[in-house]
């Protein structure tokens, strides 16, 4: 230690509190003006305590499930009674399921009830909302090589999202049902009207084309028509709502404003192939009767 | 309590200690210190103790109160800092508040150690809970002011009266330690 004067050290140790007051204030006032650094100091040291804090909360968690196990053991007697009660009824229901599963197969059978095909699917993630002022679309993450093709149907959890437009190697652009040039025939389930949905960039669709003398009832739920190729009848798409007497909208279930998590359903194309119509000749291309019966020996040479 | 030195008791020459018992002095004096920061550690750990988050400031307070006025050595300006910042660095509060508060109380304390450490015990009670009253009364202000809004008091209340309902039971705990194992005397 550096020899100093008596008095010099006790000017030195009366010095120390107030310079630290000093800092404390300087802390202060450094905290104010920059929180992150606040921030990550406190976190480098919850970082540090974290393995301690572990050690600390996993004796309690012990403790607890034991405390729980020696409650449930108390429980077991009630338990048991109200679970054999409730396995009695499930049985019930289940032969009641089962019988009518059968009854269901045979009706099926009866009525040569062609199932139909289950549709494969690709999930993805929305990573982008591309949508501008003019458009609603949103970027999919998903293989394309898991056979995306164009004008797959995309839904999310609740509903009808929108239509492959654009497919790159790693990801799919999907045309929004709220885009203005999107057009889907829909069903309504309640009234039995058709329409058209069309979009028109704001959160909900119009209905258009709807019959006059049937008007959508409010509240009602859309789904799909299947009169468009890709497209199976029956998807959930929303809900309709009057803004104001004589202009429905559709409220799509799908969460349109916030997307995360899509699939991307490949129902195959041209799901319901009309027969040729009866009694009507196949028309001949001009090209056909033009052909020879016999090779032409200009074409050999 | 013997204040740490008292010259009058210690012969003028004394044989040079030996390391273990500089080590074993060294630890009796920063035993205050170093248990005041585990139980820092140990309230800020997620343990679901009702009330816990506001008996770390009444326990922090005391135990710098009483080691300011009893045995100063044990509890300097700068460990004190050292506290303040621990505290601050494990709260979630504006920077530095709780630093200052304890800084405060620690002057406060050392200022008048003469007079509060010949105190009886009820009359160094009162005093500590006019002075926890005044911390806790400038964290409130400091931390209002410092959100810009104000922070309901009531939790500050029922922490002001948690730590002076706690103080002479810690009295009792951290004097007995002083006399025993935290005592460099008897190292």
């Amino acid at each position: 230690m550096i020899p100093l004067s008596i008095t010099l050290r006790q000017a030195l140790e009366r010095l120390v509190l107030p310079i630290l007051i000093v800092a404390a204030l300087g802390i202060i006032l450094l905290g104010q003006a920059d929180r992150s650094l606040t921030e990550r100091v406190r976190m480098g040291l919850a970082d540090i305590l974290a393995p301690a804090y572990g050690l600390v909360v996993w004796p309690q968690e012990q403790a607890r499930t034991l405390l729980d196990r020696m409650r449930d053991m108390g429980r077991i007697e009630a338990e048991n009674q109200r679970l054999r009660a409730e396995n009695a009824n499930l049985r019930h229901w289940y032969d009641v399921a089962a019988a009518l599963a059968d009854e269901n197969a045979s009706l099926k059978a009866n009525l040569h009830w062609m199932p139909d095909p289950s549709p494969s699917f690709v999930t993805g993630r929305v990573v982008r909302d591309t949508s501008g002022l003019y458009a609603r679309s949103v970027l999919v993450a998903a293989n394309v090589d898991a056979g995306i093709h164009k004008d797959e149907i995309v839904l999310d959890g609740s509903g009808l999202v929108g239509r492959v437009t654009e497919i790159g190697s790693r990801s799919v652009r999907v045309l929004l049902i709220t885009d203005a040039s999107s057009r889907i025939p829909v069903r309504l389930e309640v009234s039995h009207g058709a329409a058209i949905m069309a979009g028109d960039n704001s959160g909900t669709p119009r209905l258009i084309y709807y019959p006059q003398d049937n008007p959508p009832i409010e509240g009602e739920r859309v789904v799909t028509n299947g009169e468009i190729d890709t497209m199976p009848p029956g998807l959930p798409v929303g809900q309709i709502h009057y803004v104001r007497p004589g202009q429905p909208v559709v409220i799509p279930f799908a969460s349109l404003g916030h997307l995360d998590i899509v699939r991307v359903f490949d129902y195959g194309r041209s799901t319901v192939v009309p027969p040729d119509a009866p009694g009507r000749i196949p028309v001949r291309r001009p090209a056909d009767s033009l052909s020879l019966p016999f090779p032409s020996p200009l074409r050999r040479g | 309590m013997t204040p740490d030195q008292a010259p009058e008791f210690q012969p003028g020459i004394q044989p040079r200690p030996s390391l273990w018992r500089r080590l074993d002095i060294l630890s009796r004096r920063g035993l205050p210190a170093v248990l005041t920061a585990l139980a820092v550690l140990l309230l800020s750990a997620p343990f679901g103790v009702p009330g816990q988050a506001e008996l770390l400031p009444g326990i922090l307070l005391s135990s710098v109160f009483f080691w300011s006025v009893f045995r100063p050595a044990s509890m300097s300006s700068p460990i004190v800092f050292l506290l303040g910042i621990l505290v601050d660095l494990l709260g979630f509060g504006p920077p530095g508040v709780m630093l200052l508060v304890v800084l405060l109380v620690h002057g406060v304390a050392l200022s008048g150690r003469y007079g509060f450490s010949r105190a009886h015990i009820l009359l160094l009670w009162l005093v500590f809970a006019g002075v926890s009253l005044g911390a806790t009364a400038l964290q409130w202000g400091l931390i209002s002011a410092l959100s810009l809004h104000l922070v309901p008091a009531i939790a500050f209340a029922f922490q002001w009266v948690l730590g002076v309902g706690l103080f002479p039971l810690l009295c009792v705990v951290f004097s007995t330690m002083g006399r025993s194992i935290a005592n460099p005397d008897r190292a």
